[in-house]
């Protein structure tokens, strides 16, 4: 419970006028990180409870299988090429479950502590709003990405391990199986599409939505969703383009960059994705970080004037 | 050293003026009660002074600029706002493990031991803790807290009279000492009466009465005048004048106690009457 024992509380006798330390930024940060997964428990729970049913799914099938009652395809060895396919589809839908949880928090974050008043007790401790919005963003950005890469490894993991214990019972061979998965290139993948895709290409969705959270009196989905639409259709009927729409929707596939860095990927291996300038010296991946930052620097300045509604 | 100084501090809402050019200064050590009707302007001063708003005028709370260095400010301050304010979802351990990892002056020890003479327990969430428990635990985070300036924005809006009692009892005895200030806004004059060493009125977003409570009894009388001299008594320029129990009650500013005592009996006037006297005579001056 109490992991933090107070350093401070001898400098409390007489310390009037006296200068107390302030508390690194490192500290506050991680306290006020802590502080949001208190507060957001849907965060890991629910993720963890898409993998867990995926998973069940998973074992029914393969015991469906061991029992002779139907086959699949991914336990066929005349069929390598689909043995991957439920290792994709487990990444794919944690991957959406992910997307989906950290858009319903980042549209929440800002908007729930001026509901219920508690942006008056936070506002009451020395932790500025710099701090409080870059932990909020930090949630989405960076440790939903590693949550559920953390989840998505345990996940195929114990797939494997499903799939290698049908085989042996079965009196079948597992070196096929786990030679033809290179199940650790296959994370290291991964973990580059969470850190690359969820992490810095989709950043400016969460950051708009941040903004707008901390920005609406009232109905904050409404407001981070009819703009974007508004604007899209009206591109749509003005110049018969949708410069706008595939703008927008090329922030949560990871753009047709990202969509064939990952197709590549998955296709030749982890060299090619790995070499990051690809990555990198892609545009629109500048221009996402510059969006995010723009709109996390509106957020920090909007939640210095903002009170409970 | 004034702990709180404020010149010609104004605030606008649009075009409601809020605060209207207010002069004020705390000295390091008392205990300011701020009272006022609904929508004086109570509130709005506080936040200026707590930085949670943007303002005009002079401002300086403890030496700093609430407004643009709030961030410091906060290690040296601490309030309570007007309504309950701890969000409802955490637990009490985690409120207490949050604060003692974010606040330098925060006195983790301080804040259990004051719990554990409640029936507070440490796995208990705001949300299943009645009105009064969420005070006292609230009051106990920030008695815990080693602030320079305390602010109360109604602390005890909707308690119970024990829990009130046992709120101001525990804020002079446990956490009063003369090197903190502190501000207390509340509609139950009455029982911030003998906690407080200075009093000011605000209203229509201006200061109408500042003085210590040592000089409200030199200053302010109250005589319940026999109806013989009541001419007399009227001409002496009461501030103010009631009925009670059949007989005419007139507040005076600065009267000669002699004089008063030939008038009839006189008494320091408590702060409620004292209240609604200086603010309808601000109403009938206008």
């Amino acid at each position: 419970m109490s992991t933090q024992s107070n350093v401070v509380s001898e400098s409390s006798l007489g310390s009037q006028g006296a200068a107390v330390a302030a508390i690194p930024v490192t500290r506050l940060m991680y306290w006020s990180i802590r502080r949001e997964l208190w507060e957001n428990r849907a965060i890991y729970v629910a993720t963890v409870a898409v993998a867990a049913v995926f998973l069940f799914g998973f074992s029914i099938g393969t015991v469906l299988w061991l029992a002779g009652i139907h086959s699949v395809p991914w336990l066929d060895p005349t069929q390598p090429e689909s043995l991957r396919k439920p290792y994709e589809f487990a990444e794919d839908l944690i991957m959406a479950a992910a997307l989906i949880v950290a858009m319903f928090y980042s549209v929440d974050a800002l908007y729930a502590e001026r509901r219920d008043r508690s942006i008056l007790f936070w506002k009451s401790l020395p932790v500025s709003d710099l701090t409080v919005v870059l932990s909020k963003a930090s949630i989405p950005i960076v440790i939903l990405p590693l949550l559920a890469f953390a989840i998505a490894v345990v996940t195929q993991w114990m797939m494997l391990l499903i799939s290698s214990a049908a085989l042996l019972i079965s009196g079948r061979s597992v070196s096929a199986l786990w030679s033809q998965l290179s199940i650790f290139e296959m994370w290291l993948m991964l973990f580059f599409h969470f850190l690359c895709i969820h992490g810095l290409w989709q950043s400016p969705i969460y950051a708009w939505l941040l903004l707008v959270s901390g920005w609406a009196r009232r109905a904050p989905i409404l407001w981070a969703v009819l703009p974007p639409l508004a604007i899209g259709f009206g591109e749509k009927v003005a110049f018969n383009t949708t410069h706008f729409g595939s703008l927008i929707g090329n922030r949560f596939t990871g753009g047709s960059e990202g969509a064939a860095i990952m197709e590549q990927g998955r296709a030749m291996g982890p060299s090619t994705i790995l070499t990051p300038a690809h990555f990198l010296i892609n545009p629109g991946l500048w221009i996402s970080l510059a969006f995010t930052v723009a709109f996390l620097a509106a957020a920090i300045r909007i939640r210095r004037y903002r009170g409970p509604i | 050293m004034a702990c709180i100084e404020a010149r010609g501090l104004r605030k606008e809402f649009g075009t409601t003026i809020a605060l209207d050019g207010i002069d004020l200064c705390v000295e390091e050590g008392r205990i300011l009660g701020l009272i006022g009707p609904n929508g004086a302007g109570k509130t709005t001063a506080l936040n200026t002074i707590l930085g949670l708003l943007p303002y005009q005028g002079q401002l300086q709370v403890l030496g700093r600029d609430p407004w643009t260095q709030r961030n410091q400010l906060m290690r040296d301050v601490s309030f309570i706002a007007d309504v309950a304010v701890l969000p409802r979802w955490i637990k009490v351990w985690q409120v207490l493990d949050y604060v003692a990892g974010v606040h330098p002056r925060f006195d983790r020890a301080k804040a259990e031991s004051f719990l554990a003479k409640t029936s507070i327990g440490p796995t208990r969430k705001v949300r299943e803790l009645s009105k009064g428990m969420v005070t006292q635990l609230h009051l106990a985070l920030v008695m815990a807290i080693d602030a320079r300036l305390l602010v109360l924005d109604e602390p005890t809006l909707g308690l119970d009279i024990l829990y009130r009692k046992q709120f101001y009892d525990s804020l002079l005895n446990d956490y009063f000492d003369r090197c903190r200030t502190v501000i207390v806004t509340t509609h139950q004059v009455e029982e911030i009466q003998n906690v407080i060493t200075d009093l000011m009125f605000i209203n229509r977003g201006r200061i109408v009465l500042s003085c210590s409570m040592d000089e409200i009894e030199s200053r302010f009388l109250e005589v319940m005048v026999h109806p013989d001299h009541l001419a007399i008594a009227r001409a002496l320029k009461p501030i103010h004048e009631r009925q009670l129990l059949g007989r005419s009650v007139l507040t005076f500013d600065g009267i000669d106690r002699q004089q008063a005592a030939e008038l009839g009996d006189g008494r320091t006037p408590g702060i409620a009457d004292l209240f609604v006297a200086v603010i309808e005579a601000q109403g009938a001056s206008r």
